[in-house]
Formats: C-alpha cells, structure tokens, sequence
C-alpha cells in the first residue's frame, strides 16, 4: 500500500489540531489532565496495556468486526458497492465500547476507583457502566432529564449494570448539560475520579485518546477491504456527531493516498430550517467543554439547542480534529436529514437483514445518494457504528405506530 | 496606576482587607443590576466581579447556573453587561468592575473588539474562567495593552509552576479558588487556604483573593486573615434570589456584615461605615 509522503501528526504537543483542540478548562482540572496526559503517554508506551487492550478487544468485545458487502443494496442502488463495517456487532452493539475499555484501563492504572461519564442516547452511559462492572469501579453517569425521560430503557440497563444514573435539569436537560455536570463531578471529586468520556471532544488529551481507541476500527478495515473488495475504498463514510466513529475509521486512512472521507452530520429538518445539529457544515468557530472547535452558538457566543432524530448525534459541537480535517480539506461535511436517514433505516432492514442505528443511518443515507452517481467499480466503506434496537421506539413513533 | 492597583495599595495602606463581591449580570432582571451594583459599594464592596452569562457554565454551581439561565432568559448578552458597566461607571468613577464568565461569548464578539468595547464601557478587569494562561496569550497581552487586567485562577491542585504561569500572564490580583469543585460548594478549608496563600503571594508578586466556599461572616473573616481578598458569590445570589422585591435592601445588609467581620481584622480601626 501507498502512504503519504508526509504522515499525518496531530495532534502537536499542546494538544492543538491547527487553531483547533486544546485544553480550555477551569485552572482547578489542569493538573489533572496533566496527569492523565503523563498517564496515558506511559500505557501507550507499555506493551503490556496494549496487550491487555487487545485482548479485551477480541475476547470481551468480539473484535475483529466483520466487513459486510451489501450487494443487494448496492445493486438496486445501481452504482457504487457499498461495504459496511459491522461496528452494531460489538457487545453493547456500538463502537463506544471500545473507547470504554480503553479508558477504565488507563483509570485502573492511575489507581482511580470510580468512574464517571455523560451520555445523551444512553449508548455511552451503557458502555461506560458496562466495563465498569467488568473491573469493578463505582460508576456515575450523569444524562439529561429529557433524554432520561426518553430513553427509559437505556437507563434501565445501566441501572441493572450497577451503575447510578443522575438526571441533570439544568439548562436544556440534553447531552451537553450532561457533559457540563460530569465536568462539575470531576472538578470536585478529582482525586479519586477518572472521567470517560464518550467522544473525540473535550480538553486534551481527550479528543487524541478517543481517537486513538477508536483507531482499532480503521485499522481493521485497513486489513480486511484487500481481502473483500480487492482493494482499499474509494470513499469512506461515517457520521458525525462529537465524531469518534468517524476519527476511528478516518484516522488510519489519513495516510492512505486516494481516499476520499466523509463526515455526515444531522442536518435534522434540514440546515435552512435552524433545527439541526450540523455544527461543521453551518456553526463557526468557538470555544466549549475545554476545545477549540465549530460550533452552533447564537451572535452572542451563546449555544443554542440542536436537534436530529438521533439522539447521539444531536449535540452543539464537534472533536476538534474534525474541524481541522474540514479546514484542511482532507475531508468533507455534509448533511444529511431525518428523513432521509429514516429513509435509509428501513432500507437496510428490508434489503440486508441489519436494523441499523439512527445515528449510522445517516451514513448510509448519504452513500445512497452518492453510489448511484458512479461507476459499478467503485467501493464505498461505511462505518456501521451501532445496531438500531434502541431506537425502535423512535421509529414507531415517527411511523405513527404505538407498542 | 489602575483602579484595581489604586484599591489594593489603599486598602494596604490602611490595614484593610479588600472585599469582592460578584453577582451576575442581568440577575434577577436587567433593570436592577445597576442598583444592585450600588448597593454592593453601598454595603463595602472595594471591586464587583461582574458575571457575563454564558449557556454553559461548566464551573459552576446550581445557584450561579440558575442566575445565568434566568438572565439570558431575559435577553441578557455581553453587549448588554457592557451597557450596565458603562451605566454604573457614570455613577462610580471609583469601584473597579471585572468581568468574570466563559471564553466563547467574547471570542463571538472578537477579542480586540471586546477588549476595546470592555475598557471604553469602564471595565477594570477580565476573568476567562476557561482561559488558562497557556491559552491565552494572545488575549492577556490585548487586554493588558487595551487596558484590562487579565485575571488568572489558582487552586488547591496548582502546582508552583503553575504559580509561575499566572504570575507572568495575569495582573491586577490572582484569584485563589479556595476548594475542588464548582461555585457554591460549602466544603472550605481554612486551614489549607492559610498554608498555601504565603507562598503563593511570594510567588505571583500580586494581591491574592480568596473565593468559593465563603458565605458568612465568620468564614469571611477567617479567609480574610490570611488572603488580601476575600470573594464571595454564590451567598448574594442567594440573597437575591431568596428576597424577591427586596433584592437591594438585603444586599446591602448582608455586605454590610461581612465588611464589618472584614474591618475587625485591621486592628485598632474598628468598624467602619
């Protein structure tokens, strides 16, 4: 395989993807995330945490996740063929697990009993109290008292997980005033509290570890598309809502000349309808939850509420190496809407057999679009970042049917 | 020499230790914030920390939140805490005002464009509670040439390096937050606050104020033994958010005793005002 002339190294030591990224925190988390950056700079360098890792990953999660060719799909589509990473196989049914693992085994080296997490579907939270019964931390996961309201199956699970679910009120009661509270969580119980959270965004060295963990699934595909498709992808494509999956598949193929990534956000109602959760394709510039990045703010600097039938990716803001992957070109943003990821749900559940969740759909919405526009030759990959059980009810509802 | 600096050196030279109140801009409504300031300097406030409402106050506790959500809810902006600074310095040429809130709300605004709005509008001074210094250099040497004083936070966890950071990008006084967590927490430790305020006083070369935690005369005036300043926030939003109607009498009342616990401190001065 042919790689770049100059490898691709972000971020640099301050923990800044260009003008984006960065540690934008209250000066009482400094010295914590210094030491979370001299802790977790040790594993990376340890052969045994990456052993550990590894073997976590096949015997806990079920990696390798295979690679699908969805041949009747792409042959109705009549165009591109479109492969589809099996990320929904993972226990828990999403790719979150694996930044999860990665994480609780950094907080058990640092000797931190207790692990907290903010979570917006509930896929995150789920996860998070998932490993933590695994190596036995007290677990808190902090999630918005709308998102409780909705999602009550989600927190039932966590509950069964041991794990304690506090619904937070203040502000618009979603994933960001989630995130907002385990900030508060952490900044007064630091000394014995190790914050997992769920996406490429926050302080560094969050958005660079994230990554790091959710680089397992580039990697894999890296192997396995020779063996499928002949050949590495033309196009890969992943949604994008704080973007781990999406950095996850992007990540290894950074390097690799000739192939095209796409991010696709929630354009919800669509982006000239103000209801959406498109932070890349229509926000600027700002500063939230301790990094540089796009933004949906108001004139003011003010965030305003998102929205997208998928809860995981309705949030304000984005991982901050997005925004520079944006700004340098070595990816495109899109929008895709509810209806049209709705759309391309039910499509993948009639033509393949595979209830994909909401937030994947919006990928594949987007390689439905764009396969027909090529040649029968041409390989799209997407990122099937998780299974669409929870989001039965959101289906149902929007098809006016009741349980 | 700056109005902060004028304060802290008189406030020295007379034995006195300065108090800083902060209330939130726009809290309970727009309309009172300018009597509300008043009635802080009518009670003995030396500085205002003026909080700028931001959406997500990740710093915070409930009671500062709560301010916030029910100011923007009302319209409240930093354009708009501009108009009530400038407003309140047509009264007060005197009482240095900070602004004190969260990085976005002024890079929204531009920071050279802030800056200038901010120091024409009679600002003092500018606490980012989400700018460490290494963040912002760029932005405390602007305000520092526009005529702001870039204001840094220490707390319980800095390291001595970390003194040596603020030190170099801040000036006009450093903020030692005096506990882990967010505003509002009850859980202060006079005792570490008393070890730790001498060296880093020796350290930043800067008057130390001490906040978060305090919420009463006592513990006002324990923090104010040891601390060049004493912060308290959270216990007049309560204040006002508990005397719907009497917001500015009780205000007023409640500075009142911690400037007396406070002037108990200079020995030989008793009571003033």
């Amino acid at each position: 395989m042919q790689m770049a002339d100059t490898p691709y190294q972000f971020p640099d030591a301050s923990g800044h993807f260009g003008p984006y990224g960065g540690v934008f925190v209250s000066e009482t988390l400094m010295p914590a995330l210094a030491e979370l950056r001299e802790a977790y700079a040790a594993c990376q360098a340890d052969p045994e945490f990456i052993a550990e890792f590894e073997y976590e990953l096949k015997h806990y999660v079920g990696r390798p996740s295979p690679i699908y060719h969805a041949k009747r799909w792409s042959g109705l589509l009549g165009g591109a063929q479109i492969y589809l990473k099996r990320e929904d196989l993972n226990h828990t049914g999403a790719h979150k697990v694996n930044n999860c693992i990665g994480q609780a085994l950094v907080a058990r080296r640092m000797g931190k009993p207790r692990v907290i997490a903010e979570t917006g579907a509930g896929q995150h939270g789920v996860a998070t109290a998932t490993v933590a019964a695994r190596y036995g931390m007290e677990c808190v996961v902090y999630m918005g008292a709308e998102d409780v309201k909705r999602q009550a199956a989600n927190v039932y699970r966590m509950k069964l997980l041991g794990a304690t679910v506090v619904p937070v009120e203040s502000g618009s009661k979603t994933l960001k005033d989630a995130l907002n509270e385990a900030m508060r969580d952490w900044v007064t119980n630091v000394a014995d509290t190790f914050y997992i959270i769920g996406t490429v965004a926050g302080p560094h060295p969050y958005p660079m570890m994230v990554r790091d963990f959710q680089s397992v699934i580039g990697k894999e595909c890296i192997e396995q598309m020779p063996e499928m498709a002949g050949r590495q992808p033309d196009y890969v494509i992943a949604c994008v809502g704080g973007g781990s999956n999406a950095m996850g598949i992007f990540h290894p193929y950074l390097d690799v000349p000739g192939v095209k990534l796409v991010g696709v956000e929630a354009a919800g109602d669509g982006l000239d309808s103000g209801r959406h959760s498109a932070s890349l394709t229509a926000g600027r510039p700002g500063v939230l939850h301790g990094n540089r990045t796009y933004l949906l703010q108001d004139e003011d600097g003010q965030i305003i509420e998102t929205h997208s039938v998928s809860a995981g990716l309705d949030y304000p803001g984005v991982g901050p190496e997005h925004a520079w992957l944006k700004d340098s070109a070595r990816a495109a943003y899109v929008g895709i809407t509810d209806n049209e990821a709705l759309k391309a749900f039910h499509d993948l559940c009639r033509l393949e057999g595979i209830i994909p969740a909401l937030e994947s759909s919006h990928a594949l919405a987007y390689a439905a679009k764009l396969a027909p526009t090529l040649p029968k030759d041409r390989v799209l990959l997407v990122n099937l970042s998780g299974r669409g059980d929870k989001d039965m009810h959101t289906v149902a509802e929007r098809s006016g049917i009741e349980f | 020499m700056s109005r902060i600096q004028t304060v802290f050196q008189r406030l020295q030279a007379e034995g006195r230790k300065a108090l800083i109140p902060f209330v939130t801009a726009g809290f309970p409504s727009p309309e009172l914030s300018l009597p509300l300031m008043q009635a802080l300097v009518d009670g003995g406030a030396d500085i205002i920390e003026l909080g700028v409402p931001f959406s997500d106050p990740m710093a915070d506790g409930p009671t500062i939140q709560r301010a916030s959500e029910r100011a923007l809810a009302q319209g409240m902006s930093l354009r708009k805490v501009l108009e009530i600074v400038r407003a309140f310095r047509a009264t007060d040429a005197a009482t240095p005002v900070v602004l004190m809130g969260y990085a976005n709300p002024i890079e929204a605004m531009g920071a050279e464009r802030f800056v200038s709005a901010a120091a024409e509008a009679g600002v003092d001074g500018v606490l980012v509670v989400d700018y460490p210094p290494e963040e912002c250099v760029g932005f405390a040497a602007t305000a520092k040439a526009g005529g702001l004083d870039p204001i840094f936070l220490l707390a319980p966890t800095s390291s001595e390096q970390r003194y040596a950071d603020v030190a170099s990008a801040g000036s006009g006084y450093i903020y030692y937050v005096s506990l882990k967590g967010v505003t509002g927490s009850a859980k202060l430790d006079v005792e570490e606050v008393a070890r730790r305020i001498p060296d880093i006083r020796a350290a930043v070369g800067m008057p130390v104020g001490v906040g978060f935690g305090i919420r009463d005369a006592e513990s006002a005036r324990a923090v104010g033994a040891v601390a060049d300043a004493v912060v308290i926030g959270s216990r007049i939003i309560e204040e006002i958010e508990n005397n719907p109607g009497e917001e500015v009498a009780r205000v007023a009342a409640f500075m009142r005793d911690i400037r007396c616990a406070l002037d108990d401190l200079a020995t030989g001065k008793g009571v003033t005002q």
